[in-house]
């Protein structure tokens, strides 16, 4: 008997997994846009991973309950879980690319590793890799990198404004001589992605850089600020993330490093960041591209069209987090790039190729960010076939105990800088892998 | 009664050393192999091969190259994700800078880049054994790790310490798709593996094997210690050499040295110890177990149509993986392939057990 039932289950586990194995979702499906969902709930990474989920969830249910989706093609998603692991995170982009009746729209990896991994398939796969603030730098050519969308910002555009603001705090950019600049970054691509930038400015303005890597996930951080005792830097910039920020920020209280002299990425400047380090964390600057804490309309029809239905992927309290406003946005302008593409090919169901078009004519003004809901924490972004980034403003903001507060500042980076340091990179990355570039004179016809 | 030797008689040596000596074994093989290149390819979805697929045969090399060492030769390394990451910077070098040569001649010369490195760090195993040798292996692991993350000649300078490699050619053959890239793999699959079978069977193997079971008898009977020891070395980190190539190459297409962190040095040491430690079909099971059954783990409640969050589902993945670790150790301490072992037997007996 005992024996029968086991067996039953066992054949019904088998052929479940045969069934989602061996066949390609072939059978008809209702007219959807699916959109992916790469997330991390479990691992070091959590803290950081769950309210940038949440944030791109609920705004995901938000357009299909109060809009009933997106002109009137409802979305779908699904989540799968990376915990950060490249592995894990290639192994779900291949699991979620072909769902839905078009497969998926657009993925958001948030991870730098899983993102130089994908993007070596996007090429093949036709599906685009938003890194909205991160991600491959020279990824913002769209002539080489024809899939990546780093929309908002780069590590090179983050790291030239926090040079940028450090050099006006001292009165001027010539003033930086002589200075010392430490960079405690995580170390992996994304930890390493600025140097060549604040190398080259370190040529500029003959400040001396010094480079402290930490080993993931960055709990251990002992010799690293002793490092930075002994040397006594002007300034520390943190590309830390997930539990090596709040590491970073309860050891520079422990060594006494003034915080109001660290700067972190905006990576690096959420509430997870620096609640655990209490009031010491009080003073400690971080960088912000699009989306800094707060409220705005949008998050009062989240209330009202998700979380009062009990829909919310999250608590109710953390709506309007950091972290929170950025899955928010992130989900908003795939969102957007959907519907910029229905005016071209029509109100269905896109492909991968055809979201392309709209994320590569994105236009999003002051005026569409209003009738959005989300003025006050969104700059405008407008991309084009050639540049993908779309946007390269930021400002600081800094934590004062209990929230974070926008200082006034608003900087462009320099892109006489970061124009030709990407495009080396980018023919570099095109004669490697042997890549044709892609004519956006023609394609724009 | 069906799987009996009734009948087959051998009449030379050479059938008697055969590597299959019965008909049933050879039959089956030929058939599972002709299924694996013929059938596969045309049921098997994408999903299937990329993610499942061609990692498990990636690994399955790497795991049979640590076998020969741990299993065979009874040195232990916690540190052999260093030789793959040595073979595939090696092959990522050498395609680099002399890219005119074959990517077979380039994997071949990647894995004998990573025997070099293989042997030099097997030089400590002269002198210690047991634990003390695997805390000595652990050294390759770390140095690697930071030479490849700080040395920026290997990464050809890239910003990021990110590399990404062209795709695999082969004689004008581009390894693409899906399904190219599993036929590759499964061939060098295969001829490594008959490799490694047949050296375990000759006088190599039968080397390691007698200083496994005790040094110094087999120091006596004339094996030298140094040459045992060192060929193991060698011989497994190539075989972690050209399986660390293609998981660059071919799986991963871009990589950072994290991709060969400890984490993985450890997984392939748990695959042997589950698959079957001395086993080369050992190295296949335990792949497939720390491979393939985390992924479906993950995915069963969906499949099931239950409604489970996406943490608690990878909490329950954690959670049942790390239960099945336990319970098949403690139902077969020598590895599942120890258990298929058994059911071969059985079946001899078949239906008249007695």
């Amino acid at each position: 008997m005992t024996f029968n039932r086991r067996s039953g289950l066992a054949c019904a586990l088998l052929a479940a997994a045969a069934s989602a194995l061996v066949s390609e979702p072939a059978f008809a499906q209702a007219k959807e846009q699916f959109f992916p969902v790469l997330v991390y709930r479990t691992g070091p990474y959590a803290p950081n991973g769950v309210p940038f989920a949440n944030g791109y969830v609920d705004y995901l249910k938000l357009v299909n309950a109060r809009d009933g989706g997106i002109n009137g093609i409802r979305v779908s998603f699904e989540e799968c879980e990376t915990g950060y692991a490249t592995d894990r995170g290639v192994e779900c982009y291949e699991r979620l690319k072909g769902k839905g009746p078009t497969g998926a729209t657009a993925f958001h990896p948030l991870s730098t590793g899983i993102t130089f991994a994908v993007t070596d398939k996007s090429f093949n796969d036709k599906i685009p890799i938003i890194t909205g603030g991160y991600g491959r730098a020279d990824s913002v050519d769209g002539t080489v990198f024809g899939w990546n969308f780093p929309l908002g910002g780069t590590y090179w555009d983050a790291a030239d404004i926090l040079v940028q603001h450090v050099g006006k705090k001292e009165g001027g950019l010539d003033k930086l001589k002589g200075k010392k600049i430490a960079l405690v970054y995580h170390d992996s691509p994304y930890g390493k992605e600025p140097i060549a930038l604040l190398q080259e400015r370190a040529k500029m303005h003959g400040y001396d850089l010094q480079l402290l890597p930490v080993t993931h996930p960055g709990v251990e951080q002992k010799a690293t600020w002793l490092q930075i005792r002994q040397n006594r830097p002007d300034y520390v910039f943190l590309w830390g993330w997930g539990v090596m920020n709040s590491t970073s920020i309860k050891e520079a209280i422990a060594t006494g490093y003034p915080r109001d002299k660290m700067y972190g990425v905006w990576w690096s400047g959420a509430e997870p960041d620096v609640t655990p380090a209490g009031d010491g964390a009080k003073g400690y600057n971080a960088l912000v591209f699009l989306a800094p804490a707060g409220q705005g309309q949008v998050h009062k029809d989240i209330v009202r069209h998700v979380y009062d239905k009990g829909q919310g992927a999250g608590k109710k309290e953390e709506i309007g987090d950091v972290l929170y406003n950025r899955g928010l946005t992130a989900a908003m302008m795939t969102v957007e790039a959907v519907k910029r593409a229905q005016v071209k090919y029509g109100k269905k169901p896109l492909t991968g190729e055809q979201v392309r078009w709209g994320l590569e004519n994105l236009s999003i003004d002051e005026a569409a960010i209003k009738k959005l809901g989300f003025t006050g924490f969104m700059t405008p972004v407008s991309t084009s076939c050639v540049d993908h980034a779309g946007a390269r403003t930021a400002t600081i903001h800094t934590w004062d105990g209990k929230k974070w507060n926008l200082q006034k500042d608003v900087y462009v980076a320099d892109q006489s800088i970061i124009k030709p340091m990407i495009r080396t990179s980018a023919e570099k990355y095109a004669q490697e892998k042997k890549l044709t570039k892609r004519d956006c004179a023609k394609e724009s016809q | 009664m069906i799987y009996r030797e009734n009948g087959q008689f051998k009449s030379t040596y050479r059938a008697d050393l055969q590597m299959l000596p019965m008909l049933q074994d050879r039959v089956f093989m030929a058939a599972f192999v002709a299924f694996a290149f013929l059938a596969v390819p045309f049921f098997a979805s994408n999903y299937l091969f990329l993610s499942l697929l061609i990692p498990f045969l990636i690994l399955t090399l790497a795991a049979i190259g640590l076998n020969l060492l741990v299993g065979y030769c009874g040195q232990i390394s916690i540190g052999h994700a260093a030789f793959m990451a040595v073979g595939a910077y090696a092959a990522y070098n050498l395609v680099l800078r002399v890219p005119w040569l074959n990517f077979l001649v380039v994997l071949v010369l990647a894995g004998f880049i990573a025997a070099a490195a293989g042997m030099l760090f097997g030089i400590p195993s002269l002198r210690i054994k047991g634990l003390y040798l695997a805390v000595a292996t652990l050294a390759a692991q770390f140095f690697t790790d930071w030479l490849f993350a700080r040395v920026k000649w290997f990464t050809d300078y890239a910003h990021s310490g990110s590399v990404s490699p062209a795709p695999v050619e082969l004689f004008g053959w581009r390894v693409d798709t899906p399904v190219e890239k599993y036929l590759f793999l499964l061939g060098v699959l295969v001829v490594f593996t008959l490799l490694a079978k047949n050296l375990t069977r000759g006088h190599l193997g039968r080397a390691w094997m007698a200083t496994r079971d005790m040094d110094v008898a087999a120091e006596v009977i004339g094996i030298r210690p140094i040459y045992a020891k060192l060929t193991a070395f060698g011989v497994s980190a190539f075989y972690c050499g050209v399986a660390g190539a293609l998981w660059g190459f071919v799986h991963l297409g871009s990589w950072e040295p994290l991709a060969f962190n400890l984490t993985l040095s450890l997984n392939l040491l748990f695959m042997i110890i589950i698959g079957g430690m001395g086993s080369i079909l050992g190295a296949y099971y335990g792949a497939a177990f720390i491979v393939v059954l985390p992924i479906l783990l993950n995915q069963v409640p969906q499949w099931l149509g239950v409604p489970l969050s996406t943490a608690t589902a990878s909490h329950l993945e954690f959670m049942i993986f790390g239960a099945l670790i336990v319970l098949f150790l403690i139902l077969e301490p020598h590895g599942l392939a120890r258990l298929w072992a058994i059911g071969k037997e059985k079946l001899r007996l078949w239906p008249f057990p007695h």
